[in-house]
């Protein structure tokens, strides 16, 4: 398995290759380095969210409500930049980060502790965050000029070449690579979905660590919502409405089982990209975006067809091992 | 009687191939009227196979299927059905939210007006066949109310709503209780004696000799002998399964109990058990027996931390243990290896190394992170100890054969460096030689000083590898029994609680 889904990530990385070499025959500007860094920074929020999702989809449950958190934090830091302007942005990042981590706290308790289907209480928090910025608003936006300028400028500013929110993405891949694949609590991300009953056996508390699971998306919807309102300039109601959909669509192409305990970092950051590039391209190349949403869909049905195909292998270990006994 | 002579139902030299393997290789069966043959098989035989073949799941490759001697196929399982072949299988395949009458009749329920389908016909249909089954069960009721017993009943009623003339039964008998057992044997005596030809899959042989009049015995998928069941004896049958002379043997082992390791003192439960107390020694093996239902598992979950009881204390090596949880259970030395070591055991999808440490990580990782080299020392450790082939220690457990998965299993809770060990049912569904290889290594654990509680429901494995046995009735101990007491008769006299009557 571990062979058959690295290959699977070749695929994807190949699938990505030969998505740009056909753009660039048709657009070969598209291709300039300084161009995929565009790309790659216009990207890094999805990359973000994916990868807090897959880590909820790998414990067999689902966070719908990341836009919707994404877009209350966003607020939320755009309205306390209007009341105190001169807070320095580290403390407006902080808040971010822990105002999310609330709201993924309180998916992750209703799950853990009220043993709701993690699908039914995203679904309503969604709603809920969303109403909450209405209630907070009165659907008004916070506008460009109501912002500081420190504020907005830290997303954009340049650091070594790469405004830093490419940087934020990068930093987020190898934080999360570590925390995967080296701690306790990495494992337990994997072992409570790859099968529950075995890893409540193992002394893993299933409940607590899905609980955790929506901890760190919610955390990083947060960190999320700010890098948004603060790049685009605009906080509203409808901020990144339906994002949600397309955060779920980047894990599923990049190989992240929506039955749990198979999934990446760097299977996240693929599904991530390979939307990102699609998005960004076609406009370019003259292709629809209705021809682009159904691009997109092909893309995940062939992710599922992969994953079914990787999944069937264990019928025909069986008959190898009857093999063994004739 | 007499026109029992042509069989219903046939398999003439029917071969059936998967890709890399021959599982069946021309075998015959003639199933008759009025008529039980036990099939009978190690795990692998190719008797999974059979029955797939005769309800039209799986088509042969060569060979035919012959109903009253005339050649049919079976290309959908809808065709068996229509030609009155019917099976109960091993895993009664019900629904839990659709009513008694509804599972009864699902597929093909009768129609009144419309096509649309006749609720009230099916209602009485299900009560007539349920009360011909003597079985008090109301149709209208939902699937999910039922106990495991009367949901058998319920598939039985489901093969016998077809209208059928060859009822297949695979390891019917997997879930029942005694009492229960019992019964069933008297509904197959019932089916007999409408005519109905009945196979008989199990592994059980007190089953076979109390309740077939045929055997038929594959071996790798092929044909090893048949005939009637009154000309053979039960080692005859062993030793045409397994290719040798097998008496069921146990393991010899010295008895060498070491220092009290665990105390368990008024163990209570709200509903499930009460008042459970025992102590365990170093190199002890404890057996568990009981009705289906006497509440066994049940206290093992609570021991485990999985359950909670309400009042109760632990005791390891002398000292109070506070068991809230099965991460407390498992640092303070005791393991549960549960039943479906398949289902609960392992996970496919991470490597056999993860697998091993999953419960050891405390010791493998330092303030959270975890030491790849650790992990790999201390999988290698257990693997090797286990002789676990595999090609490395990357290879995902999914990717491994059954046996060698439950090795994974069994190293991972040797990780642990455990204390006590947990064992529940572990030979059920088994084969006889790789029950014995259970049986070895259990003797083996105690030898080394660990504490073994094995919960079982087969009375031979009780009898032959307890140092001593307790007995639960009623979510109570019924008795404890050291070695010297431990017999057939006494074991399920206090387990049905017929004691006084049987002495």
């Amino acid at each position: 398995m571990t062979k058959l889904l690295a290959s699977r990530e070749a695929l994807l990385v190949l699938a990505i290759a030969v998505l740009l070499a056909v753009i660039s025959w048709r657009f070969p500007a598209f291709v300039a380095p300084s161009n995929l860094l565009n790309v790659f920074n216009d990207t890094s929020p999805l990359i973000l969210l994916a990868i807090g999702q897959m880590i909820v989809i790998l414990t067999k449950c689902i966070d719908l409500s990341v836009a919707a958190n994404l877009a209350l934090t966003g607020m939320v830091v755009s309205l306390i930049n209007i009341v105190a302007p001169g807070l320095p942005v580290i403390f407006i990042v902080l808040i971010a980060i822990g105002f999310g981590t609330l709201l993924g706290m309180f998916n992750g308790i209703l799950v853990w502790k009220l043993a709701i289907p993690p699908i039914v209480v995203t679904l309503g928090t969604m709603t809920i965050f969303r109403g909450i910025i209405f209630l907070l608003t009165e659907g008004k936006w916070v506008n460009s000029h109501e912002m500081s300028d420190s504020f907005k400028s830290v997303p954009r500013t340049d650091l070594l070449g790469l405004p830093i929110l490419s940087w934020i993405a990068i930093a987020t891949v190898i934080l999360f690579t570590v925390v995967m694949t080296r701690t306790s609590l990495g494992r337990a991300f994997y072992a409570a979905g790859g099968n529950p009953h075995a890893a409540t056996y193992a002394g893993i508390n299933v409940g607590k660590t899905q609980f955790w699971a929506f901890t760190v998306s919610g955390a990083i919807a947060g960190l999320a919502g700010y890098l948004w309102v603060s790049r685009f300039a605009v906080a509203y109601v409808d901020v990144a409405g339906g994002f949600e959909l397309t955060v779920v669509a980047a894990c599923v192409i990049g190989g992240v089982s929506i039955m749990g305990g198979v999934g990446t970092v760097f299977g996240a950051l693929l599904g991530a990209l390979f939307l990102g590039i699609i998005a960004n391209a076609l406009p370019v190349v003259n292709i629809s975006p209705f021809s682009q949403m159904a691009i997109s869909g092909g893309a995940i049905i062939i992710a599922v067809i992969l994953n079914a195909q990787a999944n069937r292998t264990p019928g025909r270990i069986i008959l190898k091992k009857a093999e063994h006994a004739t | 009687m007499s026109p029992s002579d042509t069989p219903v139902l046939s398999l003439a030299k029917v071969t059936k191939t998967f890709p890399g393997v021959r599982a069946l290789s021309e075998v015959s069966i003639d199933l008759y009227p009025g008529k039980v043959t036990a099939l009978v098989g190690e795990n692998g035989a190719g008797k999974s196979t059979v029955v797939k073949t005769l309800t039209g799941i799986y088509q042969p490759d060569g060979g035919a299927i012959l109903v009253d001697g005339a050649p049919v196929q079976f290309p959908a399982p809808q065709s068996a059905e229509n030609a009155g072949v019917t099976a109960i299988h091993q895993e009664t395949v019900l629904f839990d939210e659709l009513s008694v009458a509804e599972n009864i009749f699902l597929g093909h329920a009768p129609k009144g007006s419309f096509g649309l389908i006749d609720t009230r016909a099916m209602f009485t249909g299900a009560k007539e066949i349920l009360d011909g089954l003597g079985a008090n069960i109301d149709p209208n009721a939902t699937l999910k109310e039922l106990g495991t017993a009367n949901k058998h009943l319920v598939a039985i009623a489901r093969a016998l709503s077809i209208d059928a003339r060859v009822v297949i039964m695979d390891e019917p008998t997997a879930a029942l209780s005694h009492a229960e057992i019992e019964e069933l044997y008297e509904l197959v005596d019932g089916l007999k004696a409408q005519g109905k030809a009945i196979l008989f899959i199990s592994h059980k042989f007190d089953e076979i000799f109390r309740i077939a009049d045929n055997y038929t015995v594959f071996r790798d998928g092929q044909l090893i002998g048949d005939g009637a069941i009154s000309d053979v004896n039960e080692a005859e049958l062993v030793k045409m399964m397994v290719g040798r002379d097998v008496s069921q043997i146990f393991p010899e082992r010295d008895r060498n109990l070491g220092a009290d390791v665990l105390t368990v003192s008024g163990y209570d439960h709200p509903t499930e058990f009460a008042n459970i107390g025992f102590t365990l020694r170093r190199g002890e093996i404890l057996g568990f027996y009981g009705l289906v239902g006497a509440g066994r598992s049940e206290f093992m979950q609570a021991l485990f931390g999985t359950t909670k009881p309400i009042a109760g204390s632990v005791r390891v090596d002398g000292a109070e243990a506070t068991i809230r949880s099965p991460a407390d259970a498992v640092s303070h030395g005791i393991v549960y290896v549960p039943e479906d070591r398949g289902q609960q055991g392992a996970i496919v999808d991470l490597p056999i190394f993860q697998n091993v440490t999953l419960p050891s990580l405390k010791q493998t990782s330092h303030k959270g992170f975890l030491k790849m080299a650790e992990e790999f020392k201390l999988a290698r450790e257990y693997t090797e100890r286990l002789d676990l082939r595999a090609a490395s220690l990357d290879t995902n457990v999914g990717s491994l054969s059954g046996g060698n998965q439950q090795k994974v299993v069994i190293a991972k809770w040797l990780a642990t460096n455990p204390k006590v060990i947990i064992l529940d049912e572990p030979t059920k569904g088994i084969d006889i030689g790789s029950k014995a290889a259970v049986h070895e290594f259990m003797a083996e654990l105690a030898g080394q000083g660990l504490a073994v509680i094995m919960v079982s429901s087969e009375i031979p494995e009780i009898v032959g590898m307890s140092d001593r046995v307790i007995v639960m009735r009623e979510g109570r101990i019924a008795a404890e029994l050291d070695r010297q007491d431990i017999s057939p008769e006494i074991l399920v006299g206090h387990a049905a609680g017929i004691t006084e009557a049987h002495a």
